[in-house]
């Protein structure tokens, strides 16, 4: 059965590589937005920290700067 | 109607939605996978070659859907100047491109146990290169372009200009003598693919559609928090 599945007739080299390429592909293009997401959510943070009391007071009248800042202390 | 389409209403919801989506995709793939790879049955010329369908035309299908969509942004982009509409469309391009990547790599592998070559210049292939040319040169000029309202304009023109390549991929196996079988299925009449195949393809498709939201999502916020950090440099 096992031996059936890998070698697919014949053509499990084609099979399992276009499979395979398939599913790389997906890995790569998920870490790498991944990446960049959570690069993005740190140079806020970082930002943010730099602000003196009075703009950040501002900054966080905004519903979307909280939003960020409160997914960014789950990371 | 577009108040709804604003950056701070949505976040709420685009923030919070990768990891149900990622958890869904993974069941769908699994279930997908095991559906196409063990439970499916072999075709009766093809073999199991066949089972590369199951990657290829989904990466094709959603490809070609995710272009379409660039268009239609972009031209509600132009008409409406929101420019909402070109952080959703630079958003689902990096999927759009891979999908397209994925289905001419897997066609070449399944075009060679089929037709005994990896690659040739048939309508349909060559126009699937086309529009992996027109997704490089918009993610390219994304990247090109500093100035935010020129890159708009560039990129939909390219997007609108591309567009006009998306009824040629389609109709180019009816309308030139290609290697590439004619459409089996239509949703306006009788299929020509068996439901034990059918089914298969429908569940892979969906597992592709969800990884292709999982990836808009996260782009999507990452481009959002781009625009917040630049709104801090400001204040």
């Amino acid at each position: 059965m096992i031996n059936e599945i890998i070698s697919m007739n014949g053509y499990g080299t084609y099979v399992w590589s276009a499979f395979a390429f398939t599913l790389i592909s997906f890995a790569t293009l998920y870490f790498v937005t991944k990446l960049q997401l959570s690069k993005e959510q740190k140079r806020f943070v970082s930002k943010f920290g730099s602000l003196d009391v009075e703009k950040a007071k501002a900054a966080r009248l905004q519903n979307i700067n909280r939003e960020i800042l409160s997914n960014t202390s789950k990371i | 109607m577009f108040k709804y389409f604003k950056p701070n209403k949505i976040f709420a919801i685009t923030s919070r939605a990768p990891k149900y989506v990622l958890f869904l995709f993974i069941i769908v793939l699994t279930i997908g996978l095991t559906e196409a790879l063990i439970l499916s049955p072999e075709d009766y010329k093809q073999s199991d070659a066949v089972r590369i369908m199951y990657v290829h035309v989904p990466a094709a299908w959603i490809s070609l859907g995710i272009f379409s969509s660039l268009a239609l942004l972009s031209v509600g982009s132009f008409v409406f100047k929101n420019k909402n509409f070109s952080l959703i469309a630079k958003s689902l391009a990096p999927s759009g491109f891979i999908f397209n990547v994925i289905a001419l790599v897997t066609g070449s592998i399944w075009g060679k146990p089929t037709w005994g070559t990896w690659w040739a210049w048939d309508a349909r292939i060559t126009s699937m290169l086309i529009l992996a040319l027109f997704y490089g040169m918009y993610l390219l000029a994304w990247r090109i372009y500093q100035d935010k309202e020129q890159a708009i304009k560039i990129t939909s023109m390219i997007a609108i200009l591309g567009a006009i390549n998306v009824p040629i991929i389609k109709f180019s196996v009816d309308w030139w003598n290609t290697l590439h079988q004619p459409q089996s299925i239509n949703i306006l009449s009788n299929n020509s693919i068996h439901a034990s195949m059918l089914i298969p393809l429908g569940i892979m498709t969906a597992a592709f559609a969800l990884f292709s939201l999982l990836i808009f999502l996260m782009k999507y916020n990452t481009e959002l928090i781009k625009v917040k950090n630049k709104g801090l440099d400001r204040l």
